[in-house]
């Protein structure tokens, strides 16, 4: 187990530049989560933590040392691919053994230990088969085993869950979750799926376009982001966004309603956001936030997807299941104080 | 060339299983059919007036006739009695054997160079090798045989052999094979700690096979019934391969056919060994890399 630092870190491919100075302390024994939209670097990041490119300038510590200039199996890393990288023509046993192959250990302990992490991932009865005869669920859990097996300090996966159907990727979230448990081994872990990210992480490392954009706990990230584009990109569905004006009163919205709360802030354009779920219908006595029209349902069972047009602007609202507004008519829809989010429209921060 | 022929036949062989009656008669099938069996036939037709002249006697051999009114296997007794074949036999097998395990492992190495590795001047390399190939061997003949004079290589196996340790057209197809292998499996292995040379040994060949058993029967084919270099460049009948060899035995007063045949039906032996054995994993391959990793 180990700690990772990244100080500065910038990689340039050719003339572009693609990290422009990240920066990242991973505790001992996290599991931290990169997340971001396809592009913005995630998989770069991980792969000079492993040492497979070369960094352009700034500097990575795995338990306190610089490696920067260390080759990959001197960091004594592993790494899951999104592909498993499992070889097609070795046994589950020698894959899972490859990790293996240069290590001093003697041919009877690579045996036991090759059986103790097909043990631990309920492979014992496969480890004769070729990766053909292994479903996609399998040969993930063959790639995990063969990055276990060296008992690495930091464990680096790379979107491994991307190329699994939808109940599968669910439980294999679920065991690398108790793998980290049982090992405690630090994980650094890359998905474009908030819904992976929130539900794997310790710490969830929000990137866009090569720059870090908020690092947090997954409620934090949920509850307070910090601009804009965390608050869009964390939390699904997505966070309503209803452009206004400052006055004296409040927070006139484009769209007609005001929200009565001084801000304090120098802005004059401001972006207001809520999240759908925040959303809920009000009783006739109350006051509601605003009205609208239902244009689109989604009943989804637990809940329903609501689709309200509010003059020139669409809100989407999610409702308790039992409730199921018909298309056409108007519905008043009220949101806790403490659940809007104000952002400088012009520069996307977040307004305290 | 024969073994294109094979090919061709089995494919179309196939290709009649669902036989459709209402297309029978189709005049493009008909002109398609025609023209596959003439090429069939031709390709064909040497082989067995080999097969067929070797089990003649000498004054039957200007007979056009395939089967020999007396056939005799008098002339492979004499030739497998006759010291010289065995001995270009070995000699042929000797050289075809090396530079084909010699072009197989550094035509891969090359191309998994060129491949996988981004240096300075890498296509320039990739572009001169290919060059190499637009150049026709009867004129690489005599800068080959200059060079092996020099370095006093005449009359040895080093000095038949050395042109074809290598090869443009192995490195060129090894490069193409060695795309399909994903760069993951490779850093995967980096990360595991094997070292380059470890990396292409265990993990990029083993996925090539199919690459490499064409290359293998290529080099092998090409060099067995290589002719002109390995004449040229010896004169000790010792040192002679079977396909030069062969041609000895017509020197004396008249050329006989009838043994000449029967060398050259016995040196196809090898040549269909290997064939079949590396077919084998020519398909085994195929449908290994078909498996999606
Ligand atoms: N070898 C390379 N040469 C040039 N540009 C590259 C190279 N590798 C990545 N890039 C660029 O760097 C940027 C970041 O790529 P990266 O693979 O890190 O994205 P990502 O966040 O992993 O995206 P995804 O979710 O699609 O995997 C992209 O714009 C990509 O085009
Ligand atoms: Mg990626």
């Amino acid at each position: 187990m180990a700690t990772v630092e990244i100080k500065g870190l910038v990689k340039t491919f050719g003339k572009t530049e693609v990290l422009h100075g990240i920066d990242l302390a991973v505790e001992d024994g996290e599991f931290v989560v990169f997340v971001g939209p396809s592009g913005c670097g995630k998989s770069t990041t991980l792969r000079l933590l492993a040492g497979l490119d070369e960094v352009t300038s700034g500097e990575i510590l795995i338990g306190g040392n610089v490696v920067n200039n260390l080759e990959p199996k001197e960091r004594n890393i592993a790494m899951v691919f999104q592909n498993y990288a499992i070889y097609p023509h070795m046994s589950v046993r020698k894959n899972i053994g490859f990790g293996l192959r240069t290590s001093k250990m003697s041919k009877a302990d690579k045996v036991t230990r090759i059986d103790e992490v097909a043990g631990l991932l309920g492979m014992t009865d496969l480890l004769d088969r070729k990766p053909g005869q292994l479903s996609g669920g399998q040969r993930q859990r063959v790639a995990i085993g063969r990055a276990m097996v060296r008992d690495p300090v930091v464990f680096l996966f790379d979107e491994p869950l991307s190329n699994l159907d939808a109940q599968l990727r669910t439980q294999m979230r679920l065991e690398i979750k108790k793998l980290h448990q049982d090992v405690g081994t630090t994980i650094v872990f890359v998905t474009h799926d908030q819904v992976e990210a929130m539900t794997l992480a310790d710490r969830i490392v929000i990137m866009e376009d090569g720059y870090i954009q908020q690092v947090g706990t997954p409620s934090e990230v949920y509850q307070n982001p910090i601009n804009m584009f965390v608050a869009q990109f964390i939390g699904a569905p997505s966070m309503n966004m209803l452009p206004g004006k400052k006055s004296d009163v409040g927070v006139v919205l484009d769209t007609g309603p005001t929200i009565p709360l001084n801000l304090n802030t120098d802005a004059s354009n401001i972006m207001v956001g809520i999240r759908p779920n925040d959303l809920t219908p009000a009783r006739d006595d109350e006051l509601a936030l605003f009205e609208g029209t239902v244009l689109i349902i989604e009943p989804l069972g637990p809940e329903t997807l609501v689709y309200v047009e509010l003059y020139d602007c669409e809100v989407l609202a999610t409702v308790p299941g039992r409730i199921v507004p018909k298309i056409g008519d108007k519905i008043r829809l009220k949101a806790p104080e403490e659940e809007i989010h104000f952002f400088n429209a012009d520069t996307g921060v977040v307004i305290q | 060339m024969s073994d294109i022929g094979i090919k061709t036949s089995a494919a179309s062989l196939n290709a009649a299983k669902p036989y459709n009656y209402n297309k029978r008669m189709e005049p493009a099938r008909v002109i398609r059919w025609t023209i596959l069996f003439l090429g069939g036939v031709v390709m064909v037709m040497p082989i067995v007036f080999m097969l067929s002249t070797s089990f003649k006697w000498p004054h039957e051999i200007y007979n056009l006739m395939i089967i020999p009114d007396d056939p005799t296997i008098e002339n492979y007794t004499y030739v497998l009695e006759d010291g010289r074949f065995y001995k270009w036999f070995i000699n042929s097998l000797i050289i075809a054997t090396i530079t084909t395990i010699s072009a197989v492992i550094f035509d891969s190495l090359v191309g998994y160079t060129l491949c996988k590795f981004r240096f300075r001047g890498r296509m320039i390399v990739f572009v001169a090798i290919l060059s190499t190939l637009m150049i026709p061997t009867e004129m690489l003949v005599i800068p080959w045989y200059l060079m092996a004079r020099d370095f006093g290589w005449l009359n040895s196996y080093w000095g038949i052999m050395f042109p074809g340790v290598m090869t443009a057209f192995g490195t060129f197809l090894m490069k193409q094979f060695f795309e399909s292998v994903p760069d993951d499996f490779l850093e995967a292995a980096r990360i595991d700690g094997l070292n380059e040379f470890q990396i292409w040994w265990t993990v990029a060949m083993p996925l090539v096979t199919p690459a490499i058993s064409a290359l293998a029967i290529f080099v092998f084919l090409g060099n067995w019934t290589a002719f002109i270099w390995p004449l040229i460049v010896t004169n000790d009948p010792a040192l002679y391969t079977l396909p030069v060899g062969l041609t000895t035995f017509s020197v004396e007063q008249d050329v006989e056919w009838e043994l000449i045949m029967t060398g050259a039906a016995l040196a196809t032996i090898p040549t269909l060994i290997v064939f079949l054995v590396f077919q084998r994993y020519i398909i085994r391959g195929v449908v290994m890399t078909g498996l999606k990793g």
